[in-house]
């Protein structure tokens, strides 16, 4: 161990907000590029319900840790190994086929997780949970509707959803695994058991996967590990962008 | 001036905030849209404001804060704490009657129907202009995060719906 014992409530908290904001910077990405202006505005509309997420979220985290952090210097002012956003969520946005397969793979295991986490015990992230449930719920049906569209359109948009898919689908396994944290965090009836989700995670995404004509990937590997602290080498640029200017000009105001 | 009581009090805090409108749709103000959920005054003439977010990451919440503040500071209350309430979770249902008139006059489509009877499909939106509910889902996200694109069948119009949440 090469850094002090974290609270699990922390760091679970952090887990949460940390895939929230990464997403939401990934999908910020897309501002201005993306393929027609209603998907632009979808996109930014998304990223920016993420954003706020991440923002209660890390908010609470900070106020759970004690030490005086913010939600602002917890976005700011970590490096690579103190985040714990799901590897997922860093991936490369990709063309716009992956993004897609990237937002229904992570809409519809968020969906799920909120839906439990609005009985937790620690009620303001019980709250949170009921508050972005709504959301992630019409986030769900976005990207749901571009599976179909993408999967049983064109040959072109067919060929490019399912590499997607195939080039994620590595990534899937780590939603549902969990380490001493989760357990804490369960036993104290603060968090949830992400591994019983797993059924139902799968039914949905199968359903849709078979009416837009895809193929459930069948891929021989799988990596995690940003309950630790690992991550792929994506998340070091995205940090980089997201985190200069503070970084730069630590006292620069809004 | 004579004190007023506490309920009187908050009657005019309340009177005084109708001048708070959403910066993204100035036609409402923070109780039509139901965000104002609460005001309480204490004995050192000290105010409470309790306010309902909308959207997470609606970027007007923080104007909307700001906005209360500074109104209620040229009305001669300096010492005023704007708090955040996530539960009861803001809704579309929230938006008042009123709210839902100045909506529609303003072009934007009112939310149709209630939050918790949102069926898969979009529900039958009637057009600000001409009231046709010939109308059809151009984008589920508009300008804003409350809002959808539609374009009526009718009249060609394309419009702004206040998502039912």
């Amino acid at each position: 161990m090469n850094r002090p014992e974290t609270d699990p409530h922390f760091e679970y908290l952090l887990r949460l907000g940390d895939s929230s904001l990464i997403l939401g910077q990934r999908l910020a990405e897309w501002c201005g590029k993306a393929p027609i202006l209603e998907e632009e505005l979808a996109l930014m509309n998304i990223g920016l319900d993420l954003i706020g997420q991440a923002r209660l979220l890390l908010s609470h985290a900070g106020q759970v840790e004690g030490r005086g952090r913010d939600e602002d210097r917890l976005a700011f002012f970590r490096d690579v190994q103190e985040w714990r956003n799901l590897l997922l969520v860093e991936q490369e946005n990709g063309d716009f086929a992956k993004t897609m397969a990237r937002q229904f793979l992570f809409d519809t295991f968020q969906g799920l997780q909120y839906r439990e986490l609005a009985a937790s015990a620690d009620s303001t992230l019980a709250e949170i949970a009921v508050k972005s449930l709504k959301e992630a719920e019409y986030h769900q049906r976005h990207s749901r509707n571009w599976m179909l569209r993408m999967g049983d359109g064109t040959e072109e948009s067919h060929t490019r959803l399912q590499k997607a898919l195939d080039e994620l689908w590595g990534y899937v396994p780590e939603l549902f695994e969990m380490d001493e944290v989760d357990q804490a965090m369960i036993a104290a009836g603060i968090g949830i058991d992400t591994n019983a989700l797993r059924a139902e995670w799968d039914s949905r995404v199968r359903e849709v996967l078979s009416e837009a004509t895809l193929t459930v990937p069948d891929v021989g590997w799988a990596v995690s590990g940003s309950r630790k602290g690992q991550h792929t080498e994506h998340l070091g640029y995205l940090l980089a962008e997201m985190q200069f200017l503070p970084r730069a000009y630590p006292d620069a105001r809004w | 001036m004579a004190p007023l009581s506490q309920a009187t009090e908050q009657e005019r805090i309340r009177e005084i905030l109708t001048m708070v409108k959403d910066p993204e749709i100035p036609v409402l103000s923070i109780q039509d849209m139901g965000i104002l959920q609460s005001v309480q005054v204490t004995a050192g003439n000290a105010v409470q404001v309790s306010i309902i977010p909308t959207y997470s990451g609606c970027p007007a919440m923080d104007v909307i804060r700001e906005e209360i503040k500074t109104v209620l500071l040229l009305h001669g209350y300096g010492d005023v704490c704007v708090k955040t309430i996530l539960s009861p979770a803001w809704s579309s249902d929230l938006i008042t009657a009123h709210g839902r008139r100045k909506l529609q006059e303003f072009g934007i489509a009112p939310p149709a129907g209630k939050s918790s009877d949102q069926t898969g499909e979009g529900p039958d939106v009637a057009c600000p202009y001409c009231q046709s509910t010939d109308t059809r889902l151009v984008s589920q996200f508009g300008s804003t995060a409350c809002k959808a694109l539609y374009k009526c069948n009718n009249c060609l119009e394309p419009f702004d719906y206040f998502k039912c949440v």
